[in-house]
């Protein structure tokens, strides 16, 4: 199990349905195999409707395939109940969402705090320091004490990124990270994503419209109409 | 628990007005329900109070003459009707062994020995129709305090002497320091000087008691050395017509409690009470429908929050702690709130709410006990109101609550 490129997800005939048993079931993802190793870096692309958010939240645990097999470092996350995968989830998945959705009543610092609180329970001094030198990394330990509304949206959106790497996730998963900053400060949010994926073995899992950006990943993934159809490319030439 | 803490009390603080809004009805109601409490406590406590100043809790009396059917011998015809026979005054067999038991009886605080009867009261020309009473004036005291009510003279019971109702004067044109003269139909006669004049403001007794030594009111009504009843008091007035059944079951004597006399008072004080409970519940029902619609309210507003919990590992049942948390720290302070705000009613209540004589008519304040009471209905109305809101929470689909 160890190595250079462990495989931390793959995903074997993934279907997912809503409204099942009714008549307007509907299937989203239409068997898609998929896996990532450790320290990817890979843009999720497809036009709008092709189920890229379907895939995230399934790959994020939040929702539960309708058929096929889902690995998280190898194991097989189907026989997991809603408390394990809670658990597995909170240990193992960083999110950033394109609204930022940091919560509002809690400090920027102790946004980064919380994944670490739901998983240990109590605050303790170890989790501030790492959430201070989170912040840090994000260029804001200036704002830890400051409440999200007092920050700007890319001051936000590396707030989030600083609280995914809070429990330091091998996978983060990055719902349009960039969708509604402006190109500059894109650039500096998805520049901070390169590095960190640099500086540690955490892979990426980014879903992006913006096709500059799709380009300066490794890896791209294209879904259209619930399947993939590259999954593989070398590097996009950037311009 | 310290993850759930730290998150309600965050969403507490964070939802200034609806928390302030929520805390406010809670503690309204908790004032109300130990206010209505207090007040009509004090109240039945203090009617019975003034109902008590010319009673005893309980009186002992011989048992009734029953008229007994002879035993038919065969044969014989046998009346069909017992018609009951006139009770005439008698005294109670063997008193003082009765006195001593009645003494040592638990929960009675005491005991005095009385004779009384009927008479008549003449001065001059006018005459009046009296109840005597022939008492231990040391004794008698700490039963009908006499001598809380004079308002003439003194309260002196001696040979020779008799203090009477302030009424029964007026009409004998008597005051204190002039002779009146007793007789009885057992063919008593007597001369007493007045020396004092009760008003324990019922007019009843007022008109025609008659307060004399118990040696002389033996000799006026022919029970040498006998007594007709014995007066008792007890701690609980409540408890009067318990211990009263008691002594009964122990003596084969007739005790009959200011309960039994006062059966309208009593059933009025059992309809506030009811009344009260009433009032009560709806408040508790009117502060948890309150408590659960701020939290619905403040749910759906933190459905974002709450899918950003979930998607960071929070389980359901971490969320719906999040918000039961809420409605017990609502209810918890609503109580301490409501408690004091009850504090503050009761001593305005005091100054305000005044009998016709000027004496406050709330005597108690709020017990311990309701204080306690008060705060564990309000947590456990907190928490319950809290259920509904805090499923709702855990069931939120983060996907749902994320999605925009």
């Amino acid at each position: 199990m160890s190595g250079a490129n462990r495989e931390i997800l793959r995903l074997e005939g993934i279907r997912k349905s809503y409204n099942v048993g009714t008549p307007v079931e509907a299937e989203v993802l239409h068997g898609v195999d998929l896996s990532l190793d450790e320290g990817e870096f890979a843009a999720l692309i497809g036009p709008s409707g092709s189920g890229k958010s379907t895939l995230l939240n399934t790959v994020g645990l939040l929702e539960r395939p309708t058929g096929g097999r889902l690995f998280i470092r190898g194991r097989e996350i189907g026989g997991l109940d809603e408390a394990g995968l809670t658990e597995l989830r909170g240990r193992t998945i960083g999110f950033v969402f394109q609204f930022h959705h940091l919560i509002p009543a809690f400090t920027a610092l102790e946004n980064v705090m919380m994944p670490m609180l739901i998983d240990r329970g109590a605050p303790d001094a170890p989790m501030r320091e790492r959430a201070a030198w989170l912040l840090e990394q994000v260029g804001l330990a200036a704002a830890a004490a400051k409440k999200p509304a007092e920050l700007s949206g890319g001051m936000q959106q590396r707030v989030a990124i600083a609280r995914s790497l809070a429990m330091n996730p091998p996978l983060v998963l990055a719902d349009e990270p960039t969708g509604n900053l402006d190109t500059h400060t894109a650039d500096e949010i998805f520049e901070l994503l390169r590095r960190f994926n640099a500086e540690s073995r955490t892979a990426f899992l980014i879903v992006t419209h913006d096709p500059r950006l799709a380009a300066r990943c490794d890896r791209r993934i294209e879904l259209v109409d619930g399947q993939i159809v590259e999954a593989k490319g070398p590097p996009w030439p950037v311009d | 628990m310290r993850f759930e803490w730290i998150v309600a009390t965050r969403f507490l603080r964070e939802g200034r007005m609806q928390t302030a809004l929520i805390l406010g009805g809670t503690a309204v109601g908790v004032a109300v329900i130990l206010f209505i409490t207090a007040l009509i406590n004090s109240l039945q406590v203090s009617l019975a109070t003034r109902t008590l100043n010319t009673q005893a809790h309980i009186v002992v009396r011989p048992p009734d003459d029953a008229a007994s059917r002879a035993l038919a011998p065969a044969d014989a015809s046998v009346a069909a009707r017992v018609e009951a026979r006139a009770q005439r005054l008698r005294s109670i067999d063997q008193w003082e062994a009765v006195f001593r038991r009645l003494e040592g009886t638990a929960r009675v605080t005491a005991v005095s020995p009385v004779v009384s009867g009927s008479g008549t009261a003449l001065r001059g020309n006018a005459n009046r129709a009296i109840a005597l009473f022939g008492i231990e004036p040391e004794r008698y005291v700490r039963i009908v305090k006499i001598t809380d009510f004079m308002v003439a003279g003194e309260f002196r019971v001696s040979p020779g002497n008799a203090v009477i109702g302030v009424e029964l004067a007026a009409d004998l044109g008597a005051t204190v320091g002039d002779r009146i003269r007793v007789t009885t139909p057992e063919g008593g006669n007597d001369v007493f000087l007045v020396t004092g004049l009760f008003d324990l403001g019922v007019k009843d007794v007022n008109k025609r008691w008659a307060l004399v030594p118990l040696k002389t009111a033996q000799a006026l009504l022919a029970l040498p050395g006998g007594v007709t009843n014995v007066d008792l008091t007890v701690d609980d007035i409540f408890a009067a017509e318990e211990v009263a059944r008691l002594i009964e079951g122990g003596t084969g004597l007739k005790a009959e409690s200011w309960m039994a006399i006062n059966t309208q008072l009593l059933a009025a004080f059992d309809n506030q009470t009811m009344t009260t409970r009433v009032i009560r519940a709806f408040v508790v029902l009117i502060v948890a429908l309150g408590i659960a619609s701020v939290l619905v309210v403040s749910v759906v507003q933190k459905q974002k929050e709450i899918g950003i919990l979930r998607a960071m590992g929070a389980s359901p049942g971490r969320i719906m702690r999040v918000f039961l948390i809420q409605g017990a720290i609502v209810g918890t302070a609503g109580a301490v709130v409501g408690s004091a705000v009850a504090a503050a009613m009761v001593a305005v209540a005091k100054r305000v709410l005044l009998a016709e004589d000027g004496t406050p008519l709330i005597t108690g304040g709020i017990e311990p006990y309701m204080l306690a009471g008060g705060a564990l209905v309000a947590l456990a109305t907190g928490l319950l109101a809290a259920v509904a809101p805090a499923r709702r929470a855990a069931k939120l689909d983060p996907v749902q609550a994320i999605r925009g």
